[in-house]
């Protein structure tokens, strides 16, 4: 649901962001809110359970990736707003992993360790 | 007066930096000379050991937050913007709010050392007293209940705002800034080092912050976040700090290492050895610094798959830093060197920071760490590294822009006997912290007695503090006696590359009468391919618009104290005052007319 | 938006303004990163109840999650009705803009409110406190740019806010999407992954 990139720039002057026009925001309004009633509606069915997080996660991201590349348009803007936000991001996740492993995965793999 | 309070010109702004941050400095100083006194000899009783707990807390957290980063911050601001050729930094009002808020919350912190009766203590000093890495959960209220972890929380959380606008500012300023024709790659040593440290600012200190807030409200507000009974670890903060504190690390050190990197082409009349292999472990430096912050915690039983993982990231950071080292003797070698002040201090630097490396390979590997943790070993290792590199690298850079940013030379006789002083001073007072430590003296213990058998060691170690106290008198000797009798400096007193050498010095509040248009990575020199630049005109062709200064940074920036005075205090309107000052500050500040 | 850029010459050919809010941006990730990662790493060492499953109202929250979407929507509408000079849909998208960021506040009032007469305070648990402190730390950046949006709508009923502003309210909304995306995040991770 995100082909709605190739449109021409509107007003295309020699800037290279041009920025997109209100029918392509309101189609990712809707994509966000397609999305938000999935999130909701997977949590509420129980068949999902056994996948629930991954999905979650998945659709999760999505929705942060629309808002990232159209609303801020960091799809159509300069690489490098790309690489200011991405780098810390890329950075703040790594570092929420590692803590994540740190507190959760020492205790088991201490143990698949051994004793010392 | 008024002039320097609304001043809005970064190199105003970089000697105010300068001197504020040299009088912190000395304060640091003075509180180790203390330190030192009392450990001089064996049951030493100079002074209480309350008070013994809140000087070496205060001498680490001055030296690192109010001497050294601002110190480095001082050339950011007075050089950056000369050697990338522009008129000023990207936000010039940010700038002076950067300042002001970090004058600011010095003066906050230091300010504990004197209100104890406001305190209702029985003595004057309330100073902090945790160490300056805060330890949860010693630093909760259960086990600190006076005011002193308050003012260190909200001293550095004031000091961060200050850290994170400078952070913004000169990202912008480097890649957005530069003149005509510099690349990235035609950017001076200095800057680029410049530009990694303010990535590492920005993504570290928010870190910093968030572990502060949570200290902030266990002890204010009744949250657990450090409380064992409640189910929390004080690991978490551990992991906040040093998650922040390792980059810390490279946050003092790359400024440095990017001075050493101008002065010793300077004073070896050669291009600096391999320039893109430096600048890039710079960046890698920069880059890795993030992954090794728990070497910091092996002592805490991380497992031996945490403990591999990052013992292997920290000897691999060692990498690029010993790719550097190798970068500036090969610099050296062949060189037409003239042995400047500057150029001792640089080279000194290299020498110093090869023990603090080695040493720093020596905690890298878990086994020998757990030997070391906590003992004087490890308090020699950050000596060797924020003295013998950071500080001299400092020093380089104020021997070697002194006549930029003042327009007089500092007195070279005196400049080499400061050198040889603390050099002398530093490894008397520090080497032996080394063998300290591996016989089982602690760090932050107020004493000893004679049985340890290191107390010729700790005798030792005194003299060299002091030494290095002399030393830094004939800087200050030094320093006004140029004032009245030092050589008035050219333009140019070095034969320096880079484009802060092209003006007068110091330079006009313009810094270029015309931007210069940048052909080469050296481009005052003559290379193979280029001839030297043409310096700017003496007189500007057209007139120049000069932003004119603002109250509304200083303003804004007073809110920020008067904020955190209301949880000190337990005063709630001043949370709204602080606040509204703040407010008026920001709104004034952003609908005043500044044309830049 | 450009002719700011045109005016200026940058090394970089992008506006310094803009620039310098993408590192904020940046650095705003590791301060909502480090909020995160406390609160899972957490998760479920409390002591005593309650635990989020007999606290969190989803359906209640996606409400507030569709509002605060919407404000977004309002925000690159209220942007693109400012660039080509629309001042009077501007000034009506910026208004619903910050509309619908008060609503979402009200909503983390009325929440805050049910979950303290449920026995949920800062000071209960582990889970209060992180809780607490990164909802809380997100509506503080709510309010701030509530009030960011409303001193742009201020200035455009002055008529003092045109096109030629456009770039001051991209960065607002910039911002303000920030803002929504790490709502998107926390709504994923703290209410949905239970």
């Amino acid at each position: 649901m995100s082909e709605q990139s190739g449109e021409p720039p509107r007003g295309a002057g020699p800037h290279e962001h041009a920025h997109p026009d209100a029918e392509t925001y309101l189609r990712v309004a809707a994509a966000l809110v397609v999305l938000t009633v999935l999130e909701v509606g997977v949590f509420y069915v129980p068949a999902f359970r056994p996948v629930l997080v991954p999905t979650l996660l998945v659709l999760s991201a999505l929705k942060f990736s629309l808002v990232v590349l159209f609303y801020m348009h960091l799809k159509m803007d300069s690489p490098f707003f790309s690489f200011l936000f991405g780098a810390p991001l890329l950075l703040a996740t790594g570092v929420l992993v590692a803590l994540l492993f740190l507190f959760f995965g020492t205790l088991t793999l201490r143990g698949a360790a051994g004793a010392g | 007066m008024k002039r320097w309070i609304t001043t809005t010109d970064h190199k105003r702004i970089g000697l105010l930096y300068f001197w504020t941050a040299f009088c912190f400095f000395l304060v640091g100083g003075l509180e180790a000379l203390l330190i030192r006194l009392q450990l001089a000899q064996p049951n030493g009783h100079l002074v209480s050991a309350e008070t013994y707990n809140q000087l070496f807390t205060m001498h680490g957290t001055t030296m690192v937050f109010l001497a050294l980063m601002p110190l480095s911050a001082s050339f950011f601001n007075y050089i950056v913007p000369l050697q990338i050729g522009a008129r000023d930094v990207a936000f010039p009002r940010l700038n002076a709010f950067s300042y002001w808020v970090f004058l600011l919350g010095g003066l906050l912190l230091n300010a504990s050392w004197l209100v104890g009766p406001l305190f209702h203590a029985p003595h004057w000093n309330v100073a902090p007293n945790g160490g300056w890495f805060g330890y949860a959960n010693l630093t909760e209220r259960q086990f600190s209940p006076g005011p002193n972890i308050d003012f260190w929380l909200l001293g550095l959380q004031i000091l961060g705002i200050s850290s994170l606008a400078a952070g913004f500012n000169f990202i912008v300023t480097i890649l957005n800034m530069r003149a005509p024709g510099m690349k990235m790659l035609r950017v001076p040593a200095f800057s680029w080092m410049t530009l990694v440290t303010q990535f590492l600012v920005i993504t570290a200190f928010p870190v910093i912050t968030v572990g502060l807030v949570f200290l902030m409200f266990d002890r204010f507000f009744g949250t657990h976040f450090y409380v064992a009974t409640a189910g929390a670890t004080p690991l978490l903060w551990q992991h906040l700090f040093w998650l922040f504190g390792h980059p810390e690390v490279y946050i003092l050190i790359l400024p440095a290492m990017g001075i050493v990197s101008e002065v010793l082409p300077t004073f070896a009349r050669k291009p600096l050895f391999g320039y893109t292999v430096v600048v890039f472990s710079g960046v890698l430096i920069g880059f890795m610094g993030w992954g090794v912050w728990s070497h910091h915690m092996f002592a805490v039983g991380l497992g031996p798959i945490a403990d591999s993982v990052f013992a292997g990231t920290t000897m691999l950071i060692a990498v690029p830093t010993g790719v550097k080292i190798f970068n500036w003797i090969a610099t050296l070698w062949g060189g037409d060197i003239r042995g400047s002040t500057a150029l001792h201090f640089a080279v000194g630097f290299i020498a110093m920071f090869i023990i603090g490396g080695l040493s720093g390979v020596t905690h890298a590997s878990p086994p020998a760490d757990l030997q070391q943790t906590d003992t004087y070993y490890v308090v020699a290792h950050i000596h060797y590294v924020l003295f013998g590199g950071t500080v001299l690298g400092l020093f380089a850079g104020i021997y070697y822009w002194w006549p930029k940013m003042t327009g007089r030379l500092l007195s070279e006789p005196l400049g080499k006997w400061h050198f040889w002083l603390t050099f002398v001073g530093m490894n008397l007072a520090f080497f032996p912290m080394h063998l300290i430590g591996l016989l089982g003296m602690p760090r932050r213990i107020y004493t000893y007695t004679p049985e340890l058998g290191v107390s010729a060691l700790n005798l030792v170690s005194t003299v060299g503090a002091f030494l290095i106290a002399v030393a830094i008198l004939v800087f200050l000797v030094n320093v006004l006696r140029t004032r009245t009798h030092g050589r008035p400096a050219p333009n140019d007193p070095w034969g320096g590359a880079t484009l802060e050498w092209s003006i007068p010095s110091p330079p006009p509040v313009y810094n270029f009468s015309v931007i210069p248009t940048v052909a080469s990575r050296l481009p005052r020199w003559k290379t193979e391919r280029h001839e030297p630049m043409r310096d700017p005109p003496a007189v500007p062709p057209a007139p120049i618009h000069v932003p004119p200064g603002s109250w509304w940074p200083l303003i804004a920036a007073l809110g920020l104290p008067v904020l955190a005075l209301a949880p000190l205090t337990h005063t709630l309107w001043l949370a709204f005052l602080g606040a509204a000052i703040l407010l008026v500050g920001i709104y004034r500040w952003a609908f005043e007319p500044f044309e830049v | 938006m450009t002719h700011a850029a045109a005016t200026h010459h940058t090394s970089m050919g992008l506006d310094s303004r803009k620039m310098a809010f993408w590192a904020f941006i940046g650095s705003e990730c590791l301060l909502f990163s480090s909020l995160i990662s406390t609160y899972l790493v957490y998760k479920g060492r409390s002591v005593v109840g309650p635990s989020p499953h007999e606290i969190l109202n989803i359906p209640f929250t996606s409400v507030s999650t569709f509002d605060l979407l919407m404000s977004s929507l309002m925000m690159v509408l209220a942007l693109a009705a400012v660039q080509r000079g629309d001042m009077k849909w501007g000034k009506i998208w910026l208004f619903a803009t910050a509309l619908l960021g008060l609503v979402f506040l009200g909503g983390q009032v009325i929440e805050f409110t049910e979950f303290v007469h449920k026995g949920l305070t800062l000071q209960t648990n582990l889970f209060g406190c992180t809780f607490f402190v990164l909802t809380g730390t997100h509506g503080a950046h709510v309010t701030v740019g509530v009030l960011w949006l409303l001193t742009l709508w201020v200035r455009a009923l002055q008529g003092k806010l045109g096109p030629g502003q456009a770039l001051t309210v991209e960065i607002t909304g910039l911002y303000w999407h920030f803002v929504d995306v790490v709502w998107i995040v926390i709504f994923t991770v703290v209410y949905l992954i239970q």
